[in-house]
C-alpha cells in the first residue's frame, strides 16, 4: 500500500529518474545556446510572450536564458549561473552554461559505467583545481607597462567583440571601449559610461564623447548656448510646491480666496526660482518636472533649464561636473556648482541633444551609437556592454590568456596528465573533464563550419609542446598562432567561467530525487 | 466504516456527518501510519552522511532549492499526510533544539517503525512494543554517556572545534573549503560566546550572502554588513571612528496618529504651513548634527529635501533598514535606538571604528560594513557563492555548523560519528534486553535491530555493501570493545572515528534518539484515524 505523503499533484522523481530529468534539461539549455558560441555563432530571434510580440535579436547567453521560460529545476540551474556571469564579469555568459553542459554530457555516460555521482564529483574537483592552477601558471601580467597594457587591452576587447554584431568594425569599436575603460582610471565603475542610441546612420558613425550627453531637450527660449556654464544640479519640484505636512488641505470660502492661495503658490515658486537664482548659475538641471511658470522664469533669467533628467542622468551628471545633487536652496554659498566649458545642444542625426564638453572630472564619457535599426543598437548595446565589463575586470585584475581555445586546450593537457596519476574510479571522471574541456574549441569550430576534429587534435598535438600559444584560427580555419593572431582574453574571465560551471554541474549530479510541488493555481482574471 | 446499531439494527449517528469521513481504525491505523512515516523516512535516507546526496526542489512558484539538510528538505516539500507532518515536526524540533542531525533523526525514527512492523505483524500489541521502546531508549542514552568522552578546547585552541564543524560542512555540497568554512563558523562563535556562562546566543551572528565570487571569498566580518547603501550618491563612502545616530523615525514631517485636519483658508496660514515645514527638516538634522552624530541610520525612508540637507551638512545616512539588523547595528556599537529626534543625545550614539561602502560585480551592488564597533559581539559571515542555490545551500550548512560549535561551548561532551556511536548502543541495548523477561524484551531487540538503520545507511550511500560492512564493524567493536569504531565512509583506510576526527555532540544524539523513540511512542499509540471527506 502506498500512502500519498505529499499534496494533489505534487510530483516525486527518484534515483534514475531524476537524475534522466535533470541530465536532460541541463544538456537541452546547453544544446540551444551552443550554436551562439565563437566567432562564429550564430543568433537567436527571440519573441516576448507580452504584449506587442516584442522581438529582440542576440547571441548574448544571458540574454537568451533570461528570456527562456524553463520549468526543469537543472535548466534553471544554468539558466542562474549565466546570470550571475553577467553580474559578476559580464561576459562568457554561454561558455559557462557550455562547459557546464558538457560536464553534464560526461557525466551522463560515467553514470552509465556505473560509477557513482560522489566519485565523479571527488574527480570533478581535482580537476577543475589542477586547471585552474595550469591556468594562473600561464597568465601574463602587463599592469606595470601601460602601452603593453593598453594593446592587451584592445586585443581582449577585439575578441570578445568578434563573436558579436560588431565585429565587422570590431577595431574601431575595441579602441572606443578601451578610451572608454581607461578614462575611468581604475574605479570600474561602468555607470559613468553612458550609451545612448540613435537610429539612423551606419554603425561605423558610432562615436565616444568625452564630454557628456543628456538625451533632453532645452525649454523653449532659453539660451541653447552656454560657454563657462555654471550647473546647478537638482532634485527638487519644480511643478506645484506640495505641502507635506499630514492632513493639510485647503479649505477656503470664497473663491477669491482661492485666486489668493493660488497667487501664494506662485509667489512660493517665484521665490525658489529667485532662490536658484541666486546661486549665480546659468543652467539648471532638475530630475522632476519644470513647469510651465517657473520654465518661463528661467528663460527670463536667461538660465538654460532641463527637467527630467532620469535619475542615472543626475547622478552622472553630478559625477561629471563635480557639482552636489541639491533639494534646498536657502544656502547658495555652500553649495557646490557643477562647472564646464560649454553647454550646446547638438543634433545627432533628427534629435537634438544637450552636450557638457569640457567637464571638471575627466571620468564619464558618453558612447553615442548608430545604426540601422533598433534591434540592431540594442544588440549592439549588449556587445559593448560586454566588452566594457570584461575590461573593467581587466583593468582590475591585469592577467591576461590567450584565446581561441588556447586556455582549454592547457588545461586539457594538465587534466590529463593528472588522470594518469591518480588511482582509482576518479581518474574516470577527471579524463571526463578534460573532454568537456576540450569541447569548447570544438564547439567553435563546428558553428564555424570547419572540421572539428581535425583541428582539435590538431591543436591537441601543438600542446604536446610547453609554452605553445596555438589555438583555433576561426577565419582561416587552421590552427594559429595566437600571440600572433592578437586573440587575448582575461584571466578573470576564465576563471569565473571554470569555477561556475563545475559549481553548477556538482550541484545537479548530488541530486537524487526531484520533489516538484503542485504549481501555484493563479486566479483568472476577470473581464477578459 | 464502523458504525453503532441499536437494538433494532438501526445505525446510529456519532460523529456529525459520519458518512462523508473517511475512518480507518485498529491495526489498520497503525500499519497505515507507519507506511506514511517509512515513506518520509526513506526520501531523506539517501541524504544521510558525507557521500549522501541531495534533493532537488520545486517550490508552487517555481524556485528552486538544492539542499541535503534534513529540516529543510521536509519543509519544503508540502507533506499533507498527517504522520507525516508529525515527522516533519520532529526533524524540526531537532533542528531548533541542536540544529544538527536533522535527518538522522528523521532516519532512526522511520527505522524504529519498520521495526515495529513487524512485531505488531506477530501480533504484540502496540503499547507493549511502545514500553519496550521506551525502556530500550532508556539504556540507549546511559550507553552514550558511559562512551561519551570530554572534549578539550580553549579560546587559544579551537583547533579541535573546527574538527568538529568540518565533521558536519562535510555532508554539505560546501565539503570543498570546509576548512576555511568551519575556521570561520568557530571564530564566529567564538566571539560572540560568553565562555564563563557557557552560552552562545547565535541571534549575534548574521549570516548574509551575495550572488557572485567564489566560495573561498567567503569572510567573516567582525561587525554587520548591511545590504543597503548610502541615501544620496555623494555622501562619503568611508567614514572613521563614526559616532551612529540609530532612527526609528523617518525624516519626513511628522504623520501624528490621532486624525487631525489642517485646513488652509487664507494666505497667512499657507505661508505659516510652508515655514513649518522647512523648520522640520532643518531642526531635525539640526538635532543629529548637534549631538555629534557623524552617521544616521534609519529605519524610515527620506525626503528629498531632507535627504539633501543631510548630504549637505556632511551627515552621511542610510536610509530602510531593517528592523533586525537596526536591532543588532545597536548591539554592535553600542548605541541606543532612538524613536524620537527629541531623545537624541550623545550618550545614545552607537561607536563604530571604520564604516565603508564596498561595492561587487558590474551591477550597482552596494553593501554597508560596519567595522570595529565598540562592542564587537555581533558578527556577520558574509558568503558569497556561484549562484543563488549555492548561497542558500551554504547559509544552512553555515547554521549547521555554527549550532554544533555552540554546542559544544554549552555542553563539551562528545561522542564519536560515523554511525559508531549507534553500533556501541545497540550492542549494549541488545546485551540488556536478554535481561528483561516479558514481551519488552522483543521491543528493545527490535529497538537495536533499528539502529544499525543509521550505520547500514551510511555505508549505503559512500557506495560501501552495507551488511557486509557493518557486520564486520561490529564485530571489531566487540572484540576490541572500543566504541569508536564506525563506518569509513571518506575511504581513509581506518574504522576508527577518534583518528579520522569525526564526532559529533552528546547532547545532540541523545537528542536524536529521545526525540525519534517519542514519536514512534506516539504514532504506535494511533489506532483511529478520522478524516474528514475531501471531496
Amino acid at each position: 500500500m502506498q500512502e500519498n505523503i505529499l499534496k494533489d499533484d505534487a510530483l516525486e522523481e527518484k534515483g534514475e529518474r531524476a537524475r534522466m530529468a535533470a541530465f536532460i534539461g541541463a544538456i537541452a539549455v546547453e544544446d540551444l545556446v551552443k550554436s551562439t558560441l565563437g566567432p562564429k555563432g550564430m543568433d537567436k530571434i527571440l519573441q516576448s510572450s507580452g504584449r506587442g510580440h516584442s522581438i529582440t535579436v542576440t547571441n548574448d547567453g544571458a540574454t537568451i536564458l533570461k528570456s527562456l521560460h524553463v520549468d526543469n529545476p537543472a535548466a534553471k540551474v544554468l539558466v542562474d549561473i549565466s546570470k550571475v556571469q553577467d553580474d559578476e564579469v559580464g561576459d562568457g555568459t554561454t561558455s559557462v552554461v557550455v562547459l557546464a553542459g558538457e560536464l553534464m554530457r560526461e557525466a551522463e555516460k560515467l553514470i552509465a559505467q556505473k560509477i557513482h555521482p560522489m566519485t565523479i564529483i571527488a574527480g570533478y574537483r581535482m580537476a577543475v583545481d589542477c586547471a585552474r592552477s595550469a591556468l594562473e601558471k600561464k597568465v601574463r601580467n602587463n599592469k606595470d607597462d601601460s602601452e603593453k597594457f593598453r594593446n592587451d587591452l584592445v586585443n581582449i576587447a577585439m575578441t570578445c567583440l568578434s563573436s558579436k554584431i560588431l565585429s565587422q568594425d570590431k577595431e574601431y569599436f575595441a579602441n572606443l571601449a578601451v578610451d572608454a575603460v581607461l578614462r575611468l582610471k581604475g574605479s570600474g565603475n561602468l555607470e559613468a559610461i553612458q550609451i545612448i542610441k540613435k537610429c539612423g546612420g551606419s554603425l561605423k558613425d558610432s562615436f565616444l564623447d568625452e564630454g557628456f550627453i543628456l538625451d533632453k531637450k532645452i525649454g523653449v527660449g532659453q539660451p541653447k548656448r552656454i560657454e563657462n556654464a555654471k550647473v546647478l544640479v537638482a532634485n527638487t519640484a519644480m511643478d506645484t510646491d506640495k505641502i507635506k505636512i499630514y492632513g493639510a488641505r485647503v479649505r477656503v470660502d470664497a473663491i477669491s480666496k482661492v485666486a489668493d492661495i493660488e497667487a501664494a503658490e506662485k509667489a512660493k515658486m517665484k521665490e525658489k526660482v529667485e532662490k536658484i537664482k541666486a546661486h549665480g548659475i546659468n543652467c539648471f538641471v532638475n530630475r522632476q518636472l519644470i513647469y510651465n511658470f517657473p520654465e518661463e522664469l528661467f528663460a527670463e533669467a536667461g538660465i538654460m533649464a532641463v527637467e527630467h533628467a532620469d535619475f542615472d542622468g543626475i547622478e552622472r551628471l553630478a559625477l561629471v561636473t563635480g557639482g552636489d545633487i541639491t533639494s534646498t536652496f536657502d544656502n547658495p554659498e555652500s553649495v557646490k556648482l557643477g562647472h564646464c566649458k560649454l553647454i550646446e545642444e547638438i543634433l545627432i542625426g533628427e534629435d537634438r541633444l544637450i552636450h557638457f564638453s569640457g567637464v571638471e572630472l575627466g571620468q564619464a564619457c558618453t558612447i553615442v551609437l548608430r545604426g540601422a535599426s533598433a534591434h540592431l543598437l540594442d544588440e549592439a548595446e549588449r556587445s559593448l556592454h560586454d566588452a566594457l565589463c570584461v575590461l573593467a575586470a581587466t583593468v582590475k585584475d591585469s592577467r591576461v590568456l590567450w584565446g581561441g581555445g588556447w586556455p582549454e586546450m592547457l588545461m586539457a593537457r594538465q587534466v590529463d596528465e593528472l588522470a594518469r596519476k591518480t588511482p582509482g574510479k576518479k581518474s574516470l571522471a577527471i579524463e571526463s573533464f578534460s573532454a568537456a574541456l576540450r569541447a569548447i574549441p570544438t564547439i567553435i569550430c563546428d558553428n564555424a563550419g570547419l572540421d572539428s576534429a581535425n583541428l582539435v587534435s590538431q591543436l591537441r598535438a601543438a600542446h604536446f609542446n610547453e609554452d605553445s600559444t596555438a589555438g583555433v584560427d576561426v577565419i582561416t580555419g587552421t590552427v594559429g598562432d595566437m600571440e600572433a593572431l592578437g586573440i587575448y582574453e582575461a584571466f578573470r574571465v576564465k576563471q569565473a567561467i571554470l569555477q561556475s560551471a563545475t559549481e553548477a554541474a556538482e550541484m545537479i549530479l548530488r541530486v537524487d530525487e526531484i520533489i516538484k510541488c503542485a504549481p501555484r493555481q493563479r486566479e483568472e482574471r476577470m473581464g477578459h | 466504516m464502523a458504525l453503532a446499531f441499536d437494538e433494532y439494527g438501526r445505525p446510529f449517528i456519532i460523529i456529525r456527518e459520519q458518512e462523508q469521513k473517511s475512518r480507518v481504525r485498529g491495526l489498520d491505523a497503525q500499519k497505515a501510519n507507519i507506511q506514511a512515516a517509512k515513506a518520509v523516512a526513506r526520501i531523506l535516507r539517501t541524504s544521510l552522511g558525507p557521500k549522501g546526496m541531495d534533493k532537488m526542489l520545486q517550490s508552487p512558484d517555481g524556485d528552486v532549492t538544492i539542499t541535503n539538510d534534513g529540516a529543510t528538505i521536509l519543509e519544503q516539500m508540502e507533506v499533507e499526510n498527517q504522520i507525516g507532518k508529525l515527522m516533519v515536526e520532529l526533524s524540526r524540533s531537532q533542528d531548533y533544539e541542536i540544529g544538527d542531525g536533522t535527518t538522522g533523526v528523521v532516519v532512526t525514527a522511520g527505522a524504529l517503525l519498520e521495526q515495529a512492523e513487524k512485531l505488531l505483524d506477530r501480533g504484540i500489541h502496540p503499547i507493549r512494543v511502545a514500553e519496550g521502546y521506551e525502556m530500550a531508549s532508556k539504556i540507549a542514552v546511559e550507553t552514550l554517556e558511559k562512551i561519551s568522552t570530554k572534549f578539550e578546547y580553549d579560546v587559544l585552541n579551537f583547533e579541535p572545534l573546527v574538527q568538529t564543524c568540518m565533521t558536519t560542512l562535510s555532508s554539505k555540497i560546501v565539503g570543498r573549503c570546509k576548512r576555511d568554512l568551519a575556521e570561520i563558523a568557530v571564530k564566529a562563535v567564538l566571539s560572540v560566546a560568553d565562555l564563563e556562562r557557557r552560552d552562545v546566543n547565535l541571534d549575534l551572528i548574521k549570516v548574509e550572502g551575495k550572488v557572485g565570487g567564489r566560495l573561498e571569498d567567503t569572510e567573516l566580518v567582525y561587525g554587520i554588513v548591511v545590504d543597503k547603501d548610502m541615501s544620496h550618491p555623494q555622501m562619503p563612502k568611508q567614514i572613521e571612528d563614526a559616532k551612529i545616530a540609530i532612527l526609528t523615525c523617518p525624516f519626513e514631517p511628522p504623520k501624528p496618529k490621532t486624525k487631525h485636519k489642517v485646513d488652509i483658508d487664507s494666505v497667512e496660514k499657507f505661508q505659516a504651513l510652508q515655514e513649518q515645514e522647512k523648520q522640520y527638516f532643518d531642526e531635525m538634522v539640526k538635532k543629529c548634527k548637534d549631538v555629534g552624530t557623524t552617521l544616521v541610520i534609519c529605519q524610515w525612508g527620506f525626503d528629498d529635501e531632507a535627504n539633501h540637507l543631510l548630504m549637505h551638512r556632511g551627515l552621511p545616512a542610510v536610509r530602510w533598514v531593517g528592523g533586525v539588523e537596526l536591532e543588532l547595528i545597536a548591539i554592535a556599537t553600542g548605541g541606543r535606538i532612538v524613536p524620537r529626534f527629541q531623545e537624541l543625545t550623545a550618550e545614545k550614539l552607537g561607536k563604530a571604528g571604520l564604516v565603508r561602502e564596498k561595492s561587487f560585480g558590474t551591477t550597482k551592488d552596494r553593501m554597508l560594513y560596519i567595522e570595529e564597533c565598540a562592542n564587537s559581539k555581533a558578527v556577520t559571515i558574509f558568503i558569497r557563492g556561484g549562484n543563488k542555490m549555492m548561497i542558500e545551500e551554504t547559509k544552512r550548512s553555515m547554521h549547521d555548523a555554527l549550532c554544533v560549535a555552540r554546542n559544544l561551548i554549552r555542553d563539551n561532551s562528545i561522542v564519536y560519528g560515523g554511525g559508531s556511536a549507534e553500533i556501541a548502543v545497540s550492542l549494549a541495548v541488545e546485551a540488556a534486553a536478554d535481561k528483561i523477561p516479558g514481551v519488552e524484551q522483543y521491543a528493545m531487540r527490535a529497538f537495536a535491530d533499528a539502529l544499525d538503520a543509521v550505520p547500514m545507511a551510511l555505508a549505503e550511500n559512500s557506495g560501501l555493501q552495507p551488511i557486509d560492512t557493518l557486520t564486520a564493524v561490529k564485530a571489531q567493536q566487540v572484540k576490541e570493545n572500543n566504541p569508536r569504531l564506525g563506518i569509513d565512509c571518506n575511504d581513509a583506510g581506518t574504522n576508527d572515528m577518534q583518528e579520522q576526527n569525526v564526532f559529533e555532540t552528546l547532547i545532540g544524539k541523545k537528542q536524536q534518539l529521545q526525540l525519534a523513540t517519542q514519536v514512534v511512542k506516539m504514532i504506535l499509540k494511533i489506532d483511529d484515524v478520522i478524516t474528514p471527506h475531501v471531496y
